[in-house]
């Protein structure tokens, strides 16, 4: 294949359980720069376990990009160097023979680590449980075009559920902030018509459960969109303010 | 009103408080700011801005008093975000990669706000409370001009002036599109000239700022 074959330094964040110290380990490894950054992990795994040590516990899914479970914090960037891309869609060939790599889990109040590079992402679940779906009522199937949506407001929405739910917007933001998850969970439902019914409560709820488990507050550097593997953007935050803003205003529950 | 207070105390009613007091400064800056250029007028017009104010004292008073207040809300509010958003990464990494994806300007508005509120407390204990509280302006008849005139050939006061308003300045960049951002009035239609609005501010309240101490140290020959 192509290229000659890379030696790297590893320096991977190890600890074996949620209430234990970590500590960064170092490794020595060669690999082929068409190797992913998974499979980089695999091989080492492989070796790891060929010598009856301990393989590195990190998660990963569909491997293509959309499952959003292999956040990987790479030299302090979620998902690596590369915009645009999750970890799973790194390849070795963006780094450079003789490179010592710092591979860290995300790390936030919210986001315990469980294990190695693994961390417990449940927080966004249990936002996602307070509002981020909407009721509809059993009956007949309604008509496909039923109730028109301009093509602007069908993409914008589109755009904010490219959100995998990867939590780097958490792992990048200094404050460890869900704004830019949240924010997008919010507008897509917002956006459509089917969305508006439970606007107000939906994201009343989402916000509080939010800033119960712990999250950071918002504090505008951008860290979240510069870092998401989606490219979603912050005007999805500044729509999610709008709205809380109206709810808060509008909405007729006193508690939420 | 529980839900009021519910809603100001939220990770986005917080950040609706800062924004809400920053442009109440940002806009107080800015007559702040043109008034001081009477300094440039010399003595008479100096001193006469000073007088013109005094006319409607009971005003200017009232408009303090609001002014404290929002002063307080602004640093206690930030002081708050700023060690609640701490406690949010308990673990730091190891490797930062902060100057990849965010400006400098953003990630020290702690720092920038601590040192503009130390300048507040001197600039009210010189100025402020000279010119209101003691007598020294009567006694001396007049003294306005002569009294910033006597500060701002102080050395060590000029250069810590100038160095707090060019850290005020890189408040102000950061902050006013920041706030704008918080509002919700984000759109790709206008949002880059917000933040490039709030660049020129920034440079124009420093620059002006810094500009009264430079020449009473450097340019100013006496009257
Ligand atoms: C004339 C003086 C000041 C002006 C005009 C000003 C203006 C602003 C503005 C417009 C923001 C952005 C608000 C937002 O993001 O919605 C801000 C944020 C902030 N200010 Fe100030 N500020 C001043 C003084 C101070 C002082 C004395 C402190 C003292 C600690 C301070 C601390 C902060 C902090 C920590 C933030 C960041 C909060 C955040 O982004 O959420 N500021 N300021
Ligand atoms: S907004 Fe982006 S970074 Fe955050 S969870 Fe969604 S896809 Fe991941
Ligand atoms: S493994 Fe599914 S997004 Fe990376």
């Amino acid at each position: 294949m192509s290229g000659k074959h890379l030696n790297l330094k590893l320096k991977i964040w190890r600890q074996s359980g949620p209430q234990t110290a970590g500590s960064f380990v170092d490794y020595q490894i060669e690999v082929s720069p068409d190797d992913s950054f998974l499979e980089m992990l695999d091989e080492l795994n492989n070796k790891l376990e060929s010598e009856g040590k301990e393989p590195i516990a990190f998660e990963s899914d569909c491997r293509e990009g959309i499952c959003g479970t292999c956040g990987l914090v790479i030299n302090g960037q979620p998902h690596g160097p590369i915009p645009k891309i999750a970890t799973c869609q790194l390849h070795m060939r963006n780094f450079n023979n003789g490179d010592t790599i710092w591979i860290e889990p995300f790390r936030a109040k919210a986001f315990p680590v469980l294990k190695d590079l693994i961390v417990d992402r449940s927080g966004f679940d249990a936002i996602m449980n307070a509002g981020g779906f909407i009721s509809v009522n059993t009956g007949g199937v309604p008509d496909a075009n039923e109730i028109l949506i301009p093509k602007e407001i069908a993409s914008a929405s589109m755009d904010a559920a490219a959100c995998i739910g990867c939590g780097a917007c958490v792992a990048a933001c200094k404050n460890a902030s869900a704004m830019l998850f949240v924010s997008a969970k919010v507008s897509q439902f917002a956006l459509l018509p089917q969305g508006k019914p439970e606007r107000f409560r939906r994201v009343e709820k989402m916000v509080k459960v939010m800033d119960d488990l712990g999250f950071g507050s918002c504090t505008n550097t951008y860290a979240c969109e510069a870092e998401c593997p989606k490219g979603i953007s912050v005007t999805n935050i500044a729509r999610m303010n709008r709205e809380y803003f109206l709810a808060k205003v509008k909405s007729k529950e006193l508690e939420v | 009103m529980g839900w009021l207070s519910e809603a100001l105390g939220s990770s986005i009613g917080k950040k609706f408080v800062m924004g809400f007091t920053g442009i109440g400064l940002i806009l107080f800056l800015i007559f702040h700011l043109v008034g001081n250029f009477t300094l440039y007028g010399g003595p008479e017009a100096f001193n006469g801005y000073v007088h013109t104010l005094d006319i409607v004292k009971p005003i200017i008073r009232v408009i303090e008093v609001g002014l404290g207040l929002v002063f307080i809300f602004h640093i206690y509010n930030g002081i708050k975000l700023w060690w609640e958003n701490k406690k949010a990464r308990p673990n730091d990494y190891k490797i930062s990669a902060k100057s990849k994806n965010t400006t400098f300007f953003s990630r020290t508005m702690i720092q920038t706000g601590s040192i503009v509120f130390i300048f507040l407390v001197l600039h009210l204990a010189t100025f402020w409370w000279l010119f209101n509280f003691s007598g020294e302006p009567h006694e001396k008849g007049d003294a306005y001009y002569a009294i910033v005139v006597e500060w701002f050939q102080i050395p060590w006061y000029a250069i810590f002036y100038v160095i707090a308003v060019i850290l005020l300045g890189f408040h102000l960049n950061h902050g006013f599109q920041s706030a704008f951002q918080t509002f919700g009035w984000n759109h790709k239609k206008y949002f880059p000239f917000i933040q490039k609005l709030g660049t020129v501010y920034a440079v124009i309240m420093a620059l002006g700022f810094a500009s009264f101490p430079i020449y009473f140290l450097f340019f100013y020959g006496g009257n």
